[in-house]
């Protein structure tokens, strides 16, 4: 078998009516970005620091919310978390309420070499990245002028909002429209497999526009947004409190390991049959080289390739 | 339909030394929380309630490291976190990061039922805090025999399981670690099925996703509570040391741990019940 390789930008309610030139920036840098982690790949690179290497290209990249171009908190800032998970050893790493780290994937894999811990938040992220040398800066770098937009909507509208879904809060009895404000943004990760069935998953967001200070989500929770063993590598995206109540990523690989399920089809249950709709999509390769890219939304940006030549980067339904 | 049952937790890995009057205590406390949640079953409150009362109390002692007797960060900073799941419909709610609310647990509570999120952790769960409702400010002696975790899981007489989970963290901890405690499916789970909390090493616990692997071998595996608790214990914890409790939609009580101890109650309603902190 060889190497296998899958990311995403996002999965939500993204309009099949998106104007191209929202469309035409997004696929291009999946195309480009995918192309980087094959060739890491092809140059024989560790699973583990392929998907570090394409998040953070993801997360430089500002049409992604990650790192560069994250949605805003309600205060205006911006908090990041991101994630990331050896297969073989099951190490893992973790990251929130970062606010001036270049590339927090980076920060969690720091996390996950470096300290006896999993999981370092706020203030201490932050004291442990200087500590480590990483890259910071002002936070501004972070803000782009369509997420403050994105932010004053949400405000306006006075919900949370998902990237690109209505508001779900229960209180709202009817939906508000959302306006074109192009809130077409989502979480990023990176799955990938090498020849010899080694695993590793990534992931990295900026949470929720319009999210209260202090909201962490699914991504930096083991087993909810990122997870890998020996079986499979998974990735998810969405709206963070329904991943993590179905345990998302952690599922598919146990119903794999439990019940003998190849990866397209143990995706397809929990994301089709056990996910609410709309509210879910997630990218997964497994040790025998298999890929899968699953959503139960309108729409999910990502892309795929297998060492046999196989490429697809697709928005919608295929 | 079976009765309901309740277990509780005061963390894993004791000390083998541990002074004969603080076991004393400490299994005082223990039948204590028991009885409190006993008292609230026979009352008919619901699971979550009981989950949530139980832990307060477990919070408020200063014996076990939890709210008062929270363990202390390298700083010298109470950084306290918990986590509370409803087993029917499976909403939860977690904080991380406190320093001056009382009771981590019931913050937990509000975010679940009071906010859009699941999970808010240090200023912003701060500010939540002070936004619902005058909760305050306490920091205790640290426990120095037992810094450990508290937990509490139910499964009331409608069948409804609940699991809720409370810690200070580690002792001389990095300041923002975030351990197993508020990470639901590590620390804490509740679904149809069952009900877990976790106690022992944080890193092992998430790596292992110890609380959710005990629902998804009864789901995925057909497996019966114990087998559950006992393969999960086995198989899950590579070279980590932790210990669970756990109960059933049926009724059942389990608990497991592959440490030197585990502080831990628990209760059915046919009338057994148990507390123990060895083998």
């Amino acid at each position: 078998m060889g190497w296998a390789i899958a990311l995403h930008g996002g999965a939500g309610a993204i309009p099949v009516d998106l104007p191209p030139e929202r469309l035409e920036p997004r696929e291009a840098a999946l195309r480009r970005i995918l192309q980087i982690g094959v060739s890491a790949l092809n140059a024989r690179c560790s699973p583990l620091d392929v998907v570090e290497l394409v998040v953070r290209e993801l997360e430089n990249c500002p049409h992604f919310n990650a790192g560069k171009g994250s949605v805003l908190t309600t205060n205006g800032t911006v908090e990041m978390e991101a994630c990331i998970m050896d297969g073989n050893s099951k190490r893992c790493g973790a990251v929130s309420g970062v606010s001036t780290v270049v590339n927090p994937i980076s920060l969690a894999r720091q996390v996950m070499e470096k300290t006896p811990h999993i999981y370092l938040a706020f203030d201490g992220a932050e004291a442990f990245a200087r500590e480590q040398g990483l890259e910071t800066i002002d936070e501004s770098h972070f803000i782009t002028t369509e997420n403050i937009e994105r932010l004053k909507q949400a405000k306006e509208a006075n919900r949370v909002q998902q990237d690109y879904t209505p508001p779900f809060k229960p209180e709202d009895k009817k939906e508000t429209p959302v306006p074109d404000g192009d809130s077409k943004l989502g979480t990023v990760g990176c799955v990938a497999v090498d020849s010899l069935g080694n695993l590793a998953a990534a992931t990295s967001t900026g949470g929720l526009v319009n999210k209260m200070v202090g909201r962490i989500g699914d991504t930096p929770i083991i087993g909810a947004g990122t997870y890998a063993n020996k079986f499979c590598a998974i990735s998810a995206t969405g709206i963070g409190e329904a991943i993590i109540r179905e345990t998302v990523a952690r599922d598919v690989a146990a119903v794999m390991e439990y019940k003998g399920l190849g990866l397209k089809e143990a995706a397809d249950y929990i994301v089709h049959q056990v996910s609410p709709k709309g509210t879910t999509g997630l990218v997964a390769v497994s040790s025998t080289g298999e890929v899968a890219m699953p959503f139960n939304t309108t729409g999910m940006f990502r892309a795929c390739a297998t060492e046999d030549g196989f490429t697809e980067v697709a928005t919608w339904a295929i | 339909m079976a009765g309901w049952a309740i277990a509780v937790h005061g963390g894993a890995g004791v000390d083998p030394n541990l002074p004969a009057d603080r076991q004393e205590e400490a299994k005082q406390l223990l039948t204590r929380c028991l009885n409190l949640g006993i008292d609230a079953l026979r009352s008919s409150l619901s699971a979550i309630d009981v989950v949530e009362l139980v832990v307060r109390e477990l919070e408020t002692d200063p014996l076990f490291n939890s709210g008062r007797g929270s363990a202390l960060t390298e700083n010298g900073t109470v950084e306290m976190e918990a986590s509370i799941m409803d087993g029917s419909g499976r909403r939860c709610g977690a904080v991380s990061g406190l320093t001056t609310v009382k009771n981590p647990i019931s913050l937990a509570r509000l975010v679940m039922d009071k906010s859009p999120h699941s999970y808010l952790a240090f200023s912003g769960a701060e500010k939540f805090a002070k936004q619902m409702s005058p909760i305050h400010m306490n920091g205790l002696p640290i426990s120095i025999y037992a810094p450990e975790t508290v937990g509490c899981v139910v499964v009331d007489s409608e069948g409804r399981c609940a699991a809720a989970t409370s810690t200070g963290g580690l002792l001389n901890k990095r300041m923002g670690r975030i351990g197993d405690s508020p990470l639901i499916g590590a620390g804490t789970y509740a679904g149809e099925l069952c009900g877990v909390s976790c106690t022992g090493e944080g890193e092992a616990i998430i790596r292992g996703t110890l609380a959710r692997e005990v629902g998804a071998v009864m789901e995925y595996k057909g497996l019966g509570l114990q087998e559950a608790v006992d393969f999960v214990i086995k198989e899950r914890l590579d070279e980590g040391k932790a210990g669970l409790i756990a109960v059933s939609n049926t009724g059942e009580v389990a608990y497991g741990f592959n440490c030197v101890g585990m502080f831990r109650g628990c209760a059915t309603e046919n009338g057994f019940m148990e507390v123990g902190i060895w083998e």
